[in-house]
């Protein structure tokens, strides 16, 4: 039905795209799989012609025949939203938010004149109840509904014309993994049920391992290797795809060196926000994001703590960190209280590493200055050579150069940057390292890597993790230990690998039911 | 090196010319203008008054030169209030979002955003009688909400930033933080505000002076040469054209560097390029 | 909705608390004696005394400002000491030159303004967006005094179209619409061009959000894409900007006034400054205050109705 012909895609003379060919049968899913910057969305946005400005396209997309590529747009008007259906990657902006969910459900239904506003209005409600929405008013806005709803309202309006084939790109990227999988599921079902094609676009192998019946790995602008699903994962033909499903699953060498002495204790700590403003007097109740969490994290261990979106586990950081005060409990590291007031030779005891590969560093600071920062906490801190020397040490034992103390955080990828917050959490010889979603914003080949260097640290040095992600296999991969927690509580606390094969809570069960499995048939 | 904008180039040439003719009236200037020669009135240009003469006989140029150091000293001295104060409050309102401190000063901008200049100079005039001082003073009241509120929108956007998250894990405190890592990120916006904040300056300073309250005789200012020439507009006409077009200039210049600089700076536009 | 609405109109009434006593405390506290200050230095005391008493300063503090306060609560500003006749006369009389010119000014700034940001924001990039954003650089350096000067050079000397100033009064309101016309023109330029220049950017970053990526994906044209999502998001920022243009409306009204010489609140502040004439210049600062807060709380209600998440609240 879909025949991409060796498209070639460059924007303003930058190549993107590399001899693309790919087709795509009546019903079936097929999986697009790559890194960043392997070219799989702009593939999608060829197809619909929703390419960004000065981008010029060569070869052929077909759809039933007739090339796209050569279409009008007014053509191409007719056949978006009708036999063409898109959704994206992030649902909390995909949506207009001044508009009501059912008018921008029944928009796709008037634009292409197939029926008047009642009529619109009428399937538009029978599409909402169809991707599960029936409690949902068709006048709700989309900030009353959650992510997963609103990626359901953008499924609905993408496919209210039952269209051919719907494109989604990284449709689950942006949601927790319980969300993830009934989103998933619902794409599932339209697929068989309205004879409708799917091009499903993802990083994520374990996803279209699940989802998709053909797959085709991309790698910067060329399809390295397609083919039916289970063949390809199988086979792994391509040692880009082998590359790919190797770190997917990566497993770092890791010893055990837990011991039993405690070095941080959490007991029954309560977190409370003040209720949001409702005027210049009022406020609405108080909100308890962590509410009695009790641990302790062992010297030598690596402990995860698990959770989606929400449940309270950045809250439950910043404690930790001493950055934010506790409404009731207490926390201890080293056998002291931890707190805003903390001391800075008991704050140097305790780094952390963040996310955000771009926003962890002062863009006008060099490297040297960045990774030395954490040397504030000490009485008298190192200056000159002394500095250098210890930045350079940092540096090394991350795998980086020394030479790179003089430049500036954006001459690096993101993996680098991570490297460079892990050198910065290091400088002051901590006990504990709080990995707070550490790895999360990484492509697979980086992550696999980045996990190979805390390993290797931890070893090395000694070091305790308190490891916290929403990424289930990550945390399997790198934790002694594993807490869950679900609306301010840990539900769940035991031996990785226990938890991993015989969850108790029903919680736990659901999010490891959740979670996609690359497993190969 | 990337080529600078147009804009940046054109804008800081017309701004430089008028901050050159201001400085060197200093030094020297064609005509001394508090002569007020009647022999020499409404002189036409070209000769020895480039420009010509007003109707008390003072050479224009030499009136222009003198008034662009009014002008420019009232703007500037405006706009080092409005970051004097402004900027620190707009910082600590971030630094102690949602606190008491915050709605405080947040209530305080309001406030005197509910005072237009004009309305600040009427009232301290009614009561102190005009000055150019005043005239300071009223806009750079008027200044201090405008750079609290850059300050603050830009130091909020950047307190979520796990930078400073990381700084704090190094035991950094808040004004600490404020001064090293929030205040060299956001001094592009204010940089960008002190132009179009210089800009309105010029204007506000020409409004005041030209309705009374703000220099006074004999102090040459391009507002007071407009009121003069009000009267003059029928029969002589370049009188109230020249000190306009000497405004618009200015103001487009500063404007011109405004969006410029806007271009260079925001870090935005930057990754976009790259 | 109806506690947002509240909460706005609570937060209305302090800031006009507050701006009172900004002003009571200028105009009646810092001269020390308002009285000896209005009468200039060869009052004798008696003459001080007798207008002392007619003022009212004899009392407290705390008093008078309620006295005042609520004097003006009831449509009682007090006596002008010059013109001998409540303030609450000569202003209502003033009213009728000033408000009709302030909303004349908006509404020509607004007309002009909202076609030129959309036809700019739609030709970005293009010669004709070269071309408005040069044009509206030069609009917003113009000085609107200096530009009504022009307009009566040109319009009132040269073709004689319209009258240099003055104000016949509503009884022949095609004839009051006319002087009005070069005032409202001088006033609406240099804010229609910020407005169009507020208005192009606004419709340019909603262009770039992803819903409108949504709205293409689901077969809307270019064209249609602006018209049913962009505009009525870009119309945040936009009215944002209206309710600030509107102080800098009404204080470029009051030198407007000096140009043409219209009877209105700007030259009676002016007289009042002249004179010395304290009950005139803190009724009519207040009353300009007044209009400000009051324009703030009716953008704001203006959001809400523009904007869901607000309404919420």
């Amino acid at each position: 039905m879909i025949e991409i012909d060796r498209l070639s895609l460059a924007i303003h003379d930058t190549p993107i795209l590399r001899d693309v060919s790919l087709q795509i049968q009546e019903g079936e899913i097929f999986g697009l799989v790559g890194e960043s910057g392997s070219g799989k969305s702009m593939t999608a946005l060829a197809l619909m012609q929703l390419l960004p400005h000065g981008a010029e396209a060569e070869g052929s997309a077909r759809l039933d025949g007739t090339d796209l590529l050569t279409k009008t747009e007014a053509e191409m008007c007719a056949l978006r939203g009708n036999d063409l259906g898109m959704i994206f990657q992030e649902p909390m902006t995909a949506l207009n938010p001044v508009q009501t969910i059912g008018d921008q459900v029944s928009e796709t239904l008037m634009i292409h004149g197939a029926g008047t506003k009642p009529e619109a209005q009428a399937i538009a409600r029978d599409r909402l109840n169809r991707v599960g929405l029936s409690h949902i008013g068709m006048e709700s806005y989309p900030h009353e509904l959650s992510g997963g709803q609103r990626q359901r309202v953008c499924i609905a309006a993408a496919i209210a014309l039952h269209p051919r084939l719907l494109i989604a790109d990284e449709p689950t990227t942006a949601l927790d993994v319980t969300t993830q999988a009934q989103i998933l599921d619902l794409l599932k079902g339209l697929v068989a049920e309205e004879n409708m094609s799917l091009l499903l676009i993802t990083h994520d192998l374990a996803v279209v391992a699940d989802m998709a019946d053909r797959i085709a790995v991309m790698q910067t602008g060329e399809i390295v290797e397609q083919g039916a699903s289970q063949t390809v994962l199988r086979e792994q033909r391509h040692p880009y795809t082998q590359a790919l499903f190797e770190a997917s699953s990566h497993q770092p060498d890791r010893e055990d060196h837990a011991e039993k002495e405690p070095l941080l204790q959490v007991q029954n700590v309560i977190r409370t926000y003040p209720g949001r403003r409702e005027g210049l007097f009022q406020r609405g109740d108080p909100v308890r994001a962590v509410d009695g969490v009790s641990f302790e994290l062992h010297s030598g261990e690596s402990l995860g703590l698990v959770g989606e979106s929400g449940c309270g586990k950045s809250t439950l950081t910043r404690a930790i960190l001493g950055l934010d005060p506790i409404q009731g409990g207490e926390i201890k590291a080293f056998g002291q209280p931890v707190g805003p007031d903390m001391p800075n030779a008991l704050r140097s005891g305790i780094q952390v590493v963040f996310q955000d590969p771009y926003g962890s560093f002062n863009p006008r600071w060099r490297v040297e200055h960045l990774v030395a920062e954490p040397f504030h906490l000490m009485p008298t801190p190192p200056m000159g050579d002394e500095r250098r020397d210890r930045v350079a040490e940092a540096l090394k034992a991350v795998q980086l150069s020394p030479d790179d103390m003089q430049k500036f955080p954006h001459e690096f990828s993101g993996g680098q940057r991570q490297r460079i917050a892990i050198a910065r959490a290091l400088i002051t010889h901590p006990d504990i390292i709080v990995l707070d979603e550490a790895v999360s914003a990484l492509d697979v080949s980086v992550r696999a890597r980045i996990l190979d260097l805390l390993a290797d640290l931890q070893t090395r040095m000694k070091l305790s993790y308190l490891f916290i992600s929403h990424d289930l296999t990550v945390v399997h991969a790198i934790t002694d230990r594993v807490l869950v927690m679900q609306a301010g509580k840990i539900v769940e606390t035991g031996d990785t690998e226990t938890v991993f094969t015989a969850p108790q809570h029903p919680y736990t069960q659901t999010l490891l039911a959740a979670a996609p499995k690359l497993e190969v048939a | 090196m990337r080529h600078l904008p147009y804009s940046l180039l054109i804008g800081g040439a017309l701004s430089s010319i008028f901050l050159a003719a201001a400085l060197i009236s200093f030094l020297w200037v064609p005509h001394d203008v508090t002569d007020l020669v009647i022999a020499n009135r409404l002189q036409p240009a070209g000769g020895e008054f480039l420009l010509g003469t007003d109707q008390f006989g003072r050479d224009l140029l030499s009136m222009l030169m003198v008034g662009a150091r009014t002008s420019i000293a009232v703007a500037l001295v405006a706009v080092g209030i409005g970051i004097g104060l402004g900027v620190p409050l707009g910082l600590a309102a971030a630094a102690n979002r949602g606190s008491l401190l915050d709605e405080v000063i947040m209530r305080g901008n309001d406030l005197i955003f509910a005072f237009p200049s004009l309305v600040i100079a009427i009232l301290i005039t009614a009561v102190f009688g005009p000055s150019a001082v005043n005239a300071i003073l009223a806009i750079g009241i008027f200044n201090i909400p405008v750079f609290a509120r850059v300050a603050r929108g830009g130091a909020l956007s950047l307190w979520t930033l796990d930078y400073i998250l990381a700084a704090r894990t190094a035991g950094k405190g808040k004004v600490r933080i404020s001064a090293e890592h929030i205040l060299p990120n956001i001094a592009n916006l204010l940089i960008v505000q002190a132009t179009i904040q210089f800009s309105l300056g010029i204007l506000a300073e020409a409004a005041l002076s030209y309705v009374g309250l703000g220099a006074q005789p004999p102090t040459p200012s391009w507002g007071r040469m407009l009121a003069e020439a009000q009267t003059m507009i029928y029969t002589h006409p370049m009188l109230a054209i020249l000190p306009g077009v000497t405004i618009v200039l200015m103001v487009l210049g500063l404007n011109l560097m405004g969006d410029g600089l806007r271009d260079v700076l925001d870090p935005r536009l930057r990754r976009a390029r790259t | 909705m109806l506690r947002y609405v509240l909460s706005r109109f609570l937060s209305l009434t302090l800031s006009l608390i507050a701006a009172s006593l900004v002003i009571f405390l200028v105009i009646e506290v810092i001269p020390g004696d308002p009285a000896a200050f209005m009468l200039g230095l060869n009052a004798t005391p008696e003459t001080v005394a007798a207008l002392r008493a007619e003022l009212g300063l004899d009392g407290g503090l705390v008093e008078r400002y309620l006295a005042w306060v609520g004097g003006m609560v009831t449509g009682d500003f007090g006596t002008s000491y010059t013109y001998r006749v409540p303030v609450s006369e000569l202003i209502l009389d003033r009213l009728w030159v000033s408000l009709p010119l302030a909303i004349y000014a908006l509404t020509l700034s607004t007309l002009l303004a909202f076609p030129i940001g959309l036809i700019a924001a739609a030709t970005r990039g293009t010669v004709t967006d070269y071309g408005i954003m040069g044009g509206t650089q030069l609009g917003i350096a113009v000085p609107n005094f200096w530009f009504a000067m022009l307009l009566v050079l040109i319009f009132a000397v040269n073709l004689r179209w319209f009258s240099a100033g003055g104000f016949p009064g509503w009884e022949e309101p095609g004839a009051a619409i006319k002087a009005l016309t070069l005032p409202a023109i001088a006033l609406a330029l240099p804010q229609a061009s910020i407005l169009a220049r507020v208005m192009r950017s606004a419709v340019l970053d909603t262009l770039a959000q992803d819903y409108i990526r949504t709205a293409r994906a689901k077969g809307l044209s270019r064209r249609q894409a602006v018209l049913r999502h962009a505009l009525k998001n870009a119309l945040i920022p936009v009215l944002t900007i209206i309710g600030l243009q509107f102080s800098f409306l009404l204080a470029g009204a009051i030198i407007i006034e000096n140009v043409f010489f219209l009877p209105g609140l700007g030259r009676l502040i002016f007289q009042g400054i002249t004179q010395r004439d304290l009950i005139v210049v803190e009724s009519v600062t207040m009353l300009l205050v007044f209009a400000v807060i009051l324009v703030t709380f009716l953008v704001d209600i203006a959001y809400a109705a523009v904007d869901p998440r607000l309404r919420r609240r």
